[in-house]
C-alpha cells in the first residue's frame, strides 16, 4: 500500500525516523514543522494521511485539528495525533476535537507504520 | 472638638483619677478665655451709669484681669504639664 | 547735625549687631548645636513682631485721641493666646504635620490644593501688607526726624532715610530669610534676631514708662491721680469699637502673614505654645502697662500741636534724657524692622510658592522632570520677591507721602487679612467648608473690604469720587460705602468690618452648603478637622495612580540608582511584597515625594510626581475609597490602627501566597507535562532509530552512522536533563557541598564569558564590561557562581530580541553588598511574569530555545546556597539580572 503523508513535526530528529519508516514502505512523505499555517498546507497539499504533533511553535495541535475538522473538504481527512504529554485528559481533548488515532511517544515503529495503513484504509 | 472622638474610643466610663484630673484641666484650660472676654466686655456696661467711670480704675480693672488670666493660664499650663507627659497627652493618641 | 551722624552710627552698630546674633544662630542651627533655639521663650519673644512701629509709637498717639481704645489691639491676641487650647494648638499641629508654609498654603491645602485660592490669599495679603510695611518706613524717618531737627523737614531726606532702611532690611532678609529651602521653612537667625529685637523693644518702653511714673510723676499712685485729672480721665467708650476691635486683632492674630510665619511656620513643639500661651499674653500686658502715662505726661510737659505719636521720644528728649531717647529710638527701630523683615519673609514665600513657582513649572513643563537646578530657581525667585515686597512698600511710602493717611492704614490692614478668618476656621472645624464657599466668601469680604474701608481710606474724592460717598454708585443710596443698606452714622471702621465679615461667613457658608467638594478636598478636610488623629501629610497622594516602573525610573535619575533601588527594596518589604517594586500606596508616595525633595525641593518634588501620577486617569471612585479609607481611619484609635496595619500586612502577605500557590499548582501540572514531554521527545528518537538500526537490514554505512549519532545525542540530551533536575533537587534540598576557593571575579566573568559564547554559533551578542569595578577577589564557590553567570549570559543571548543584542555586565553595590548586574538591550520582562520565570520549566515566551527551563531556577537555588541572591531588576532599559554576592566573602582588591 501506498500514498501521501503529511508530517507535522518540529522535532528533527523525530522526522528524520517517521519519514524514514514511512518511505521505505513505499509512502510519499512531505513535512512540515510549522504549527501557523499547517491549516493552509493541509489544504494545498492534499494528504491521504496526516501525522500530527501536538506541540508545535506558534500553534497547538489541538486548534489546528479543530480547524480542519471545521472545513468540509478536510472533515472526513485521516489524522494520526503523536504527542509526548502522555497524560489521559491529553487523549481525551483529542478525541473531543476529532482526532482519527491518538499514539503517545515513544512508539514503535510498527505501530505507527501500522496506523497509517490502517487510516489509509479506512 | 478634641474630645469628641473621646467616647467611641471605647473608653471607660470611670478612668482612674489622674485622668479625669487633667480632663477637667483641660476643660479649663477651655473656660479660660471665655472668661477673660466676658471679663474684658463688662466695661461696655459702665457708660450706661450717668457718672461714668475714671480712666484710672479702668485701667486698674483692665490690667488685674490681664494679670489674673496670665496667672491662671500659667498655673493651667504647669498642671497639665505635671500630668502631660502621660502617655495620652491632652487627649489624642500618637 | 552731630546728633544725627551719632544716630546713623548707632543704628548702623546696632543692625551688624542683629546680623551677628543672626549669623552665630544660623551657624549653631547649621551644625546641630541649635537645640536651645527651639526654647520656648525664644519663640514666644519671636511672637512679638506682632507690636510693630505702629503700636510702640502710635499707641500712645492712639490713647491721646481715643482713651483706653488703644488696648483692645492687645486685648484680643492676649484671649486667642490664653485660648490656646482652642485654636492656636489645632493651627500649629495642622502647619508641623502638614509642612505648611504660610497662610496661603494653608488655605490652599485645606481646600484640595487650590492654587487658585493660594493666589487670591497671596493678593490679599500683599495688599493688605505693603501700606503696613511703608507705615513702619515712615515711623523709622519720623523718629530719625526728631532727633535732627524738629523744625525743619526735608521731604527728600526722609525718603533717602527710607530708602536705605528699606535697602538694608531687603540685604538682610535676604540674607537670612532664604538662606535654606527645606522642608519646613524654619529661619533660625532671623527668630533669634527677632527675639533679641523683643527684648530692646520692651525694655525701651518699659524704661520711659519707668522714668514718666517714677521720675516725673512721682510714683503710682500719684500717677493714676494726674491720669484722672487730665483729659483722659474719664471712661468714654465707644462700646462697638471696644467690641469690634478686640474680635479684629484676635483675627488679625491668626490671619496676619506675619504672625502665621512666626507662630505657626517657625513652630517646633507643643511646648513652644505652650509657653507663649501665658508668657506673650504678659509680654504684651507689660508693653501697654506705661501707655496711658506717657500720654497723660506728653500732654501737659509738651506744647500744644506736638505729634503724640511720637511722645515715647519726645517725652525724654524734653527732660533731656538723651539716653532714654537712644533706647527709645532703637525700641521703635527694632519693632519697625523685625516687623518689616518677617513680612517680607512670608510674602515672599508666598509669592514664590502661589505665583512665580506655578508659572515656571508651567513654562517648563515637561522638562521639569529631570533638571536639578530647581533649588536655584525657587531661592532666586524668593530673593527677588524679598526685594520686590520691600520696594512696594517703599514705593507707597513715597507716593503717599507719609501723613495722615498712612496712621489709620494698620486697622485697615488688620481688616483686610481678617477676610482669611472664615476660611481659615472653616477649614479647621468643619468638613463641610468647600474651595468654592472659600473663594467665594473671600472674594466677597476683599471686595468689600475694598470697597468701604480700603478705596475710601485714600481720603473723599482722590480714588474714589465726593459723590460716591454722598449719593452712592449711578444714586443708588443704599450702596453709599460707608453707609450700606442706608444704615448711616456708623463708624467707618466698624461698618467695614461688620459688613464685610458677615458677607464673608454667610456667602461662605452658604456656598459651602450648596457645593459638592471634590474628592481631594474632602480628604483633605478629614486630614485638617482631625488633625489630631490622623496626622498624614497634606500632600498625601492618590494610591494606585502611578505605575511603580515609571516612579523607579524618574527616582534613579534624581537620586542616583543604587540609592532608588535600596528605597524601593526597603518600602516593598515593609508592604510585604517580595521584588523590587513597592506598590504605590499613598504612604508610598509620600515618603518617595520626601525623598525627592530633599535633592529638587518640596515644590518640584510634588510637581514632577505629579506629573507621573497626574498622567494616569484618576477616577473619581479611586478618589473616594482613599478618602473613605482616610475617614475610617480617623475613627480608630492608634492601637487598633497599628494592629490594623499588621493585619493588612499579613493579609496580604497571604494574599501574595496563595496567589503564588494557585500559580504554583497550575504549574505544576504543566510541571508534569513538560518533565513527560522533556523526556520522551528525546526517548523517541532514540526508540524510533534503534528500531531502525535493528530491523532494517541492508542500511548505508553512512546512514547508520549518523542514526547512532542521533541516538548517542539523544541520550546525552536525557542524561543532561537528568542531571539538572537532580542537580536542581539537591539544591533545593540543601545538600550540596561547596568546594570553596579563592578567585578574582574578572577571571571568574571572563571564563563565563568564554563558554557562554562557545557553543553553537549563530547567535550574537555583544557584551559591555568594566574591568576596573570588576577587580574584587571571591572567597567561593566559584564553578557554582560561574555557572550562574554562564547561565546568564546565554539567556542573554538567546531571548534578546534587539535588532543588536547588547550585554553590560555591570558590578556595583547595593545595601553595602557587591552586585552584579547583567542588563540587556532587548524588550525586558513583562511584570506580571518577572517571578515567574524563577520557577522551574518557566519559558517567558512559546519559543522554543533548547533547554528545559531549568537554568534561572538552577541559577536561583545556587546563589541561594552561596549565601547570596539572584533576582529580577524592573526599570532598567531590558531584561536585568542582579545577582547578589555573599557579604563578607567578597573582599575588596585592595
Amino acid at each position: 500500500m501506498s500514498g501521501h503523508v503529511l508530517l507535522i513535526e518540529d522535532e528533527p530528529n523525530i522526522i528524520e525516523a517517521i519519514g524514514f519508516i514511512l518511505s521505505r514502505d513505499g509512502w510519499r512523505v512531505d513535512t512540515h514543522s510549522n504549527g501557523v499555517d499547517a491549516v493552509d498546507v493541509v489544504r494545498a497539499k492534499a494528504p491521504d494521511v496526516v501525522i500530527l504533533d501536538v506541540m508545535l511553535p506558534g500553534r497547538s495541535g489541538y486548534d489546528i485539528l479543530r480547524d480542519l475538522r471545521n472545513d468540509p473538504v478536510t472533515q472526513t481527512l485521516p489524522i494520526l495525533m503523536l504527542t509526548a504529554r502522555g497524560q489521559s485528559k491529553d487523549r481525551e481533548m483529542a478525541e473531543r476535537a476529532g482526532v482519527s488515532r491518538f499514539m503517545t511517544k515513544p512508539f514503535s515503529n510498527a505501530e505507527v507504520l501500522d496506523a497509517v495503513r490502517a487510516l489509509k484504509a479506512s | 472638638m478634641s474630645d469628641a472622638p473621646e467616647p467611641r474610643r471605647t473608653a471607660p466610663i470611670f478612668v482612674e483619677r489622674q485622668s479625669y484630673r487633667r480632663r477637667r484641666l483641660a476643660d479649663s484650660a477651655r473656660f479660660l478665655p471665655v472668661l477673660g472676654l466676658l471679663l474684658w466686655m463688662l466695661p461696655l456696661l459702665w457708660g450706661l451709669d450717668s457718672d461714668g467711670m475714671s480712666t484710672s480704675d479702668a485701667l486698674v480693672y483692665v490690667f488685674a484681669v490681664w494679670l489674673g488670666l496670665v496667672a491662671a493660664a500659667l498655673l493651667l499650663i504647669r498642671a497639665l504639664g505635671r500630668g502631660g507627659d502621660a502617655p495620652q497627652d491632652d487627649g489624642e493618641p500618637r | 547735625m552731630t546728633t544725627l551722624n551719632a544716630l546713623a552710627a548707632i543704628s548702623v552698630a546696632y543692625v551688624l549687631f542683629l546680623f551677628a546674633v543672626a549669623f552665630v544662630a544660623e551657624r549653631a542651627a547649621r551644625r546641630g548645636r541649635g537645640g536651645w533655639l527651639s526654647a520656648p521663650i525664644i519663640y514666644t519673644l519671636s511672637l512679638s513682631i506682632y507690636c510693630t512701629a505702629w503700636t510702640f509709637y502710635g499707641a500712645v498717639g492712639s490713647a491721646v485721641r481715643g482713651g483706653l481704645e488703644y488696648l483692645t489691639i492687645y486685648l484680643g491676641p492676649s484671649l486667642v493666646l490664653i485660648g490656646w487650647w482652642w485654636i492656636l494648638r489645632k493651627l500649629v499641629r495642622i502647619g508641623r504635620a502638614q509642612r505648611i508654609t504660610s497662610v496661603a498654603d494653608l488655605i490652599s491645602s485645606r481646600y484640595g490644593k487650590s492654587n487658585l485660592l493660594g493666589i487670591g490669599v497671596t493678593i490679599l495679603a500683599v495688599v493688605g501688607t505693603t501700606p503696613y510695611i511703608a507705615l513702619q518706613l515712615q515711623s523709622v524717618t519720623l523718629s530719625v526726624e526728631v532727633f535732627a531737627n524738629p523744625q525743619v523737614s526735608d521731604v527728600a531726606d526722609d525718603r533717602l532715610t527710607a530708602f536705605w532702611v528699606a535697602a538694608g532690611l531687603a540685604v538682610f532678609t535676604v540674607i537670612f530669610g532664604t538662606r535654606n529651602l527645606d522642608a519646613n521653612e524654619r529661619h533660625h537667625g532671623v527668630v533669634m534676631a527677632i527675639a533679641v529685637e523683643a527684648i530692646v523693644k520692651l525694655a525701651a518702653l518699659l524704661a520711659v514708662g519707668g522714668f514718666v511714673v517714677w521720675g516725673l510723676s512721682g510714683g503710682v499712685g500719684a500717677t493714676l491721680a494726674r491720669i484722672d485729672a487730665s483729659e483722659l480721665g474719664l471712661w468714654e467708650m465707644n462700646g462697638g469699637r471696644w467690641v469690634g476691635l478686640t474680635f479684629l486683632s484676635a483675627a488679625a492674630l491668626l490671619c496676619l502673614p506675619r504672625m502665621f510665619q512666626v507662630m505657626v511656620v517657625e513652630n517646633d513643639s507643643d511646648a513652644q505654645l505652650r509657653m507663649a500661651a501665658w508668657a506673650f499674653p504678659l509680654y504684651l500686658m507689660l508693653m501697654s502697662l506705661f501707655i496711658v502715662p506717657i500720654a497723660v505726661v506728653g500732654l501737659e510737659v509738651l506744647p500744644k500741636g506736638a505729634n503724640p505719636d511720637l511722645f515715647v521720644l519726645t517725652v525724654p528728649l524734653a527732660h533731656g534724657q538723651q539716653g532714654l531717647a537712644l533706647l527709645s529710638f532703637l525700641g521703635g527701630f527694632s519693632s519697625a524692622t523685625s516687623m518689616v523683615i518677617v513680612a517680607a519673609i512670608a510674602l515672599s514665600t508666598m509669592v514664590s510658592n502661589h505665583i512665580v513657582m506655578p508659572i515656571w513649572l508651567r513654562l517648563r513643563a515637561g522638562s521639569a522632570s529631570v533638571s536639578g537646578d530647581v533649588r536655584h530657581v525657587v531661592l532666586l525667585s524668593r530673593r527677588l520677591s524679598i526685594a520686590g515686597v520691600l520696594f512696594l512698600g517703599y514705593a507707597y511710602y513715597a507716593l503717599s507721602g507719609g501723613g495722615e493717611a498712612l496712621s489709620v492704614i494698620g486697622l485697615v490692614a488688620f481688616t483686610g487679612v481678617a477676610q482669611v478668618l472664615p476660611a481659615m476656621l472653616g477649614g479647621l472645624f468643619w468638613r463641610g467648608a468647600t474651595r468654592m464657599g472659600a473663594l467665594a466668601g473671600l472674594s466677597v469680604g476683599f471686595a468689600l473690604w475694598l470697597y468701604t474701608l480700603y478705596l475710601p481710606s485714600f481720603g473723599q474724592g482722590t480714588v474714589l469720587p465726593m459723590a460716591l460717598f454722598s449719593e452712592g454708585p449711578f444714586g443708588i443710596g443704599w450702596l453709599r460705602p460707608q453707609a450700606l443698606f442706608g444704615i448711616d452714622g456708623l463708624d467707618p471702621l466698624m461698618h467695614a468690618v461688620f459688613w464685610s465679615m458677615t458677607f464673608n461667613s454667610v456667602v461662605f457658608f452658604l456656598v459651602s452648603l450648596i457645593s459638592f467638594p471634590s474628592p481631594l478636598e474632602r480628604l483633605q478636610g478629614a486630614q485638617f478637622v482631625n488633625v489630631q488623629i490622623g496626622g498624614g501629610s497634606a500632600r498625601s497622594w492618590s494610591g494606585g495612580l502611578a505605575q511603580s516602573e515609571d516612579l523607579m525610573v524618574m527616582s534613579q535619575r534624581i537620586l542616583g540608582a543604587p540609592e532608588a533601588q535600596a528605597l524601593f527594596l526597603r518600602e516593598a518589604r515593609k508592604q510585604g511584597i517580595s521584588g523590587h517594586l513597592p506598590d504605590p500606596t499613598p504612604d508610598f508616595l509620600e515618603i518617595l515625594e520626601r525623598e525627592l525633595s530633599g535633592s529638587v525641593g518640596a515644590a518640584t518634588a510634588h510637581a514632577m510626581l505629579g506629573q507621573i501620577v497626574a498622567g494616569q486617569a484618576v477616577s473619581v471612585a479611586d478618589l473616594m475609597a482613599v478618602a473613605d479609607e482616610t475617614a475610617q481611619m480617623m475613627e480608630h484609635s492608634a492601637r487598633l490602627e497599628e494592629q490594623r496595619s499588621e493585619l493588612t500586612r499579613t493579609a496580604r502577605q497571604l494574599r501574595e501566597a496563595n496567589d503564588k500557590l494557585t500559580r504554583l499548582s497550575a504549574q505544576k501540572d504543566a510541571f508534569l507535562s513538560q518533565i513527560s514531554h522533556e523526556l520522551r521527545t528525546p526517548m523517541t528518537s532514540i526508540r524510533a532509530f534503534s528500531e531502525i538500526l535493528r530491523d532494517a537490514e541492508g542500511l548505508a554505512s553512512v546512514d547508520r552512522i549518523k542514526y547512532a549519532s542521533i541516538i548517542h545525542d539523544e541520550a546525552i540530551r536525557l542524561t543532561r536533563l537528568l542531571d539538572d533536575l537532580l542537580d536542581l533537587s539537591v539544591l533545593e534540598n540543601g545538600q550540596v557541598s561547596l568546594n570553596l576557593r579563592e578567585g578574582k571575579l574578572t577571571d571568574t566573568l571572563d571564563r563565563a564569558v568564554a563558554a557562554a559564547l562557545a557553543d553553537d554559533g549563530g547567535l550574537r551578542l555583544d557584551i559591555f564590561r568594566d574591568p576596573r569595578s570588576e577587580a574584587i577577589w571571591l572567597n567561593t564557590d566559584i564553578d557554582r557562581l560561574s555557572q550562574v553567570f554562564i547561565n546568564l549570559i546565554s539567556n542573554a543571548r538567546k531571548y534578546c530580541d534587539a535588532a543588536v543584542p547588547r550585554l553590560q555586565i555591570r558590578v556595583g553595590e547595593a545595601e553595602g553588598r557587591t552586585v552584579i548586574d547583567f542588563v540587556d538591550n532587548g524588550s525586558g520582562i513583562a511584570p506580571e511574569q518577572q517571578d515567574l520565570i524563577f520557577e522551574k520549566f518557566a519559558r517567558v515566551s512559546d519559543q522554543k530555545a533548547g533547554g528545559a527551563g531549568l537554568g534561572l531556577a538552577i541559577s536561583r537555588q545556587i546563589m541561594t546556597r552561596l549565601g547570596g541572591n539572584l533576582s529580577y531588576l524592573p526599570g532598567q532599559a531590558g531584561a536585568a539580572f542582579r545577582v547578589t554576592l555573599p557579604e563578607a566573602r567578597a573582599l575588596a582588591a585592595q
